[in-house]
């Protein structure tokens, strides 16, 4: 089984119509996703490349039945956008959308949780999410990902980082070990969908038998996740944390990978998981062999 | 962006937040004629620097006269404070100081919600204060829908036992911070210290913010913008809108994404080596942003190697390696490159990179592999 997303799941695209949005939404439509609509007010009556544009989510969901939204719109509308998909009764919303302000994602979080507790948010600044096989939501490289095969031992896989996620799902392919979902679930300060909520559906998904992550320097989010794991879960997790040797005070690339005041190190939250019993990598590389040793010990 | 104190007391200004009144100068003569401004003594001379600890270093003098605001202000402009040159002084009127306290609004990433903190004991570092006596530091987390309201943050000032003088004025100033914290998009305001004077009147002393570049966009940020402090490699990298943070090794980098450029500096270091600089290049991996990318680098002395570690998802292996072929032809490279190239038609990418391979450029299968050799190339492996 896959989590969030399965081959049923109808997307609708926030900025279908923007060169991004385009781009990325053919390839997902042709990646076997069921890409149903796209938004634009100005535009509604149109189409991209076959694909009914709506001028508003209301409409796109009443004619479509889509149940999930992609956001590609530049970042100044991001706040907005958010908010029409959860009020056009979207339940899976995936921000693509890179450099929204840390206030505006702090607010549609917490207005989403207060006003709209069912809607799950993913990102923003996220690569998106593949469920390999089944749906491919946003701009992951679909054909290195190998589908789950029911009966094996397949992998769950959650990410703070978009290239390290696409290695990760590369070497279990190399390696011929299949993927039920990856997450990816952005560098932002404020994610809408954390490890937690991602380790908590690989560990109640039958389909799931252990679970990689990807965390990176700044936050705590890489030491709740080990607590969680300590508490909650029973499935194996392998585990890298990028930027051991980043220095502090500077943002990485991304806006929530910064280490302040002492605080999101690497090196803590890499304790926090060996503590937890994570088998922690030292790079991409060995965390990937980690991964391959737990499966065969499975 | 971290703006200086003098940027930062503008800022609070906007906001109607009592500050002294005072003005920034380069110059000795520039101070002198803020004194003379002001026309009441005693006066502050404080250096601009964006470091802790400019009291302890001398940066910051009481002057009593004229003759004192020359001897201090030509001391402590171009002074060296913890690595930071002293280019700017700000001249502002000596406040009379009851009580220090410490305030300051940032986001709790863990709880997702806003924190503020708020102490009796200001003028101190408060990390010093959070280990010596956290009791002493009252918090309180805001939910970003409900805002700060004027009876939770009374609340909140009895909590932190301010003097009770101090309470009108100080649930006055928190509120409008709150306000500046959240529709000025700052990562951080800070107000240390805040300061009760003797007269009953609650004011801002220092101003620490930290602004949220992703919401420049909706903000006049210019000025902030214009005096950035960056060394030379990242003034150029900025100017050419490359993800750049310099570091003080010989191992040039260049990865496509922030985690895997992060992951590259780390099996730079396991490897024995030292990187050069933190640079993320995107997704696409065009030969325009590599030329920019490898320009940035050649310039920078120290780098003795250059290590391009690129994952292809979407971008095809063809696509990144013409974009390199392309980009080694605009930019005449000083240093060895050492190329790993992996993920989507990777094979393709590596036969296009094989005919102009060489001991000034050559590519490794994996990350720890191309790691080593860059390391070795640069001559401390």
């Amino acid at each position: 089984m896959s989590i969030f997303v399965d081959e049923n799941t109808k997307v609708v695209y926030q900025g279908l119509t923007g060169s991004q949005g385009r781009y990325y939404g053919r390839l997902n439509a042709e990646y076997g996703t069921q890409v149903v609509a796209g938004t634009n007010p100005k535009k509604a009556g149109t189409d991209v490349d076959g694909v009914p544009i709506f001028a508003s989510i209301v409409d796109a969901v009443e004619a479509t039945g889509a149940n999930a939204s992609c956001i590609f719109i530049p970042a100044p509308g991001v706040r907005d956008a958010v908010i029409e998909a959860a009020e056009g009764g979207i339940e899976f919303i995936v921000c693509i959308t890179e450099g929204v302000p840390a206030q505006d994602e702090a607010w549609f979080f917490n207005k989403l949780q207060r006003d709209f507790p069912s809607v799950q948010l993913l990102g923003p600044n996220c690569p998106g999410i593949i469920s390999p096989g089944k749906c491919n939501i946003g701009i992951t490289a679909g054909h290195i990902a190998k589908a789950a095969v029911p009966g094996e031992k397949n992998v769950g896989i959650v990410s703070r980082s978009g290239t390290l996620t696409y290695q990760a799902l590369y070497e279990l392919q190399q390696q011929d070990i299949g993927v039920t979902t990856c997450v990816g679930i952005g560098g932002d300060p404020v994610p809408g969908t954390t490890f937690i909520d991602c380790l908590r559906a690989f560990e109640a998904d039958p389909e799931t038998h252990a679970v990689m992550m990807i965390g990176e320097i700044g936050g705590s989010a890489e030491e709740e996740a080990a607590e969680f794991i300590t508490n909650e879960m029973s499935k194996p997790v392998a585990a890298y944390i990028a930027g051991q040797t980043a220095p502090a005070g500077k943002k990485m690339g991304h806006a929530g990978a910064i280490v302040s005041g002492g605080k999101g190190t690497a090196a803590a939250k890499m304790e926090a998981l060996q503590a937890a019993g994570v088998r922690v990598g030292a790079n991409p590389t060995e965390a990937g062999e980690l991964m391959v040793e737990i499966i065969q010990g499975l | 962006m971290d703006l200086f104190e003098y940027q930062g007391k503008q800022f609070f200004s906007n906001f109607d937040i009592p500050v002294s009144a005072g003005d920034v100068v380069t110059t000795v003569d520039g101070a002198i004629a803020v004194a003379e401004r002001i026309g009441r003594w005693p006066v502050v001379v404080k250096a601009q620097v964006q470091v802790g600890g400019r009291g302890k270093a001398g940066g910051i003098k009481l002057a009593n006269d004229l003759d004192e605001v020359r001897q201090y202000a030509s001391d402590i402009i171009g002074m060296d404070i913890k690595g930071h040159t002293v280019e700017r002084v700000w001249i502002e009127e000596a406040s009379d100081i009851a009580e220090e306290y410490y305030a300051s609004f940032t986001l709790d990433r863990s709880r997702k919600q806003h924190l503020g903190m708020l102490s009796a004991q200001g003028g101190v570092e408060i990390e010093a204060v959070a280990e010596t006596d956290p009791d002493a530091i009252a918090k309180i987390w805001i939910d970003p829908v409900e805002g700060l309201d004027e009876a939770t943050a009374r609340a909140w000032v009895q909590a932190a036992k301010l003097n009770p003088e101090a309470t009108d004025g100080a649930v006055d100033i928190l509120l409008k911070l709150y306000r500046a914290y959240v529709e000025g998009d700052a990562d951080l305001v800070e107000i240390n210290p805040l300061i009760l004077k003797p007269t009953g009147e609650v004011h801002a002393l220092d101003a620490k913010v930290t602004l949220d570049n992703n919401a420049a966009f909706r903000h006049e940020w210019a000025d902030y913008e214009a005096t950035q402090e960056r060394d030379e490699r990242e003034q150029a990298a900025h100017e050419k809108g490359l993800q750049y943070v310099g570091l003080d090794g010989s191992v040039g980098i260049i990865a496509n994404g922030a985690g895997l450029a992060m992951s590259t500096l780390d099996v730079v270091n396991q490897a024995g080596g030292k990187p050069a600089n933190f640079l993320d290049i995107g997704g696409g991996a065009n030969a325009d942003v590599m030329a920019g990318a490898l320009e940035v680098i050649n310039n920078d002395p120290a780098v003795r190697s250059i290590f391009i570690n690129i994952f292809g998802g979407i971008t095809r292996g063809e696509e990144v390696a013409n974009g390199i072929v392309e980009a080694l032809n605009r930019v005449q490279i000083n240093s060895p490159i050492v190329i790993r190239l992996d993920g989507t038609n990777a094979d393709e990418g590596r036969a296009i990179l094989q005919p102009h391979l060489s001991d000034a450029l050559q590519m490794q299968p994996t990350m720890l592999d191309a790691a080593r050799t860059a390391v070795a190339l640069a001559g401390n492996g």
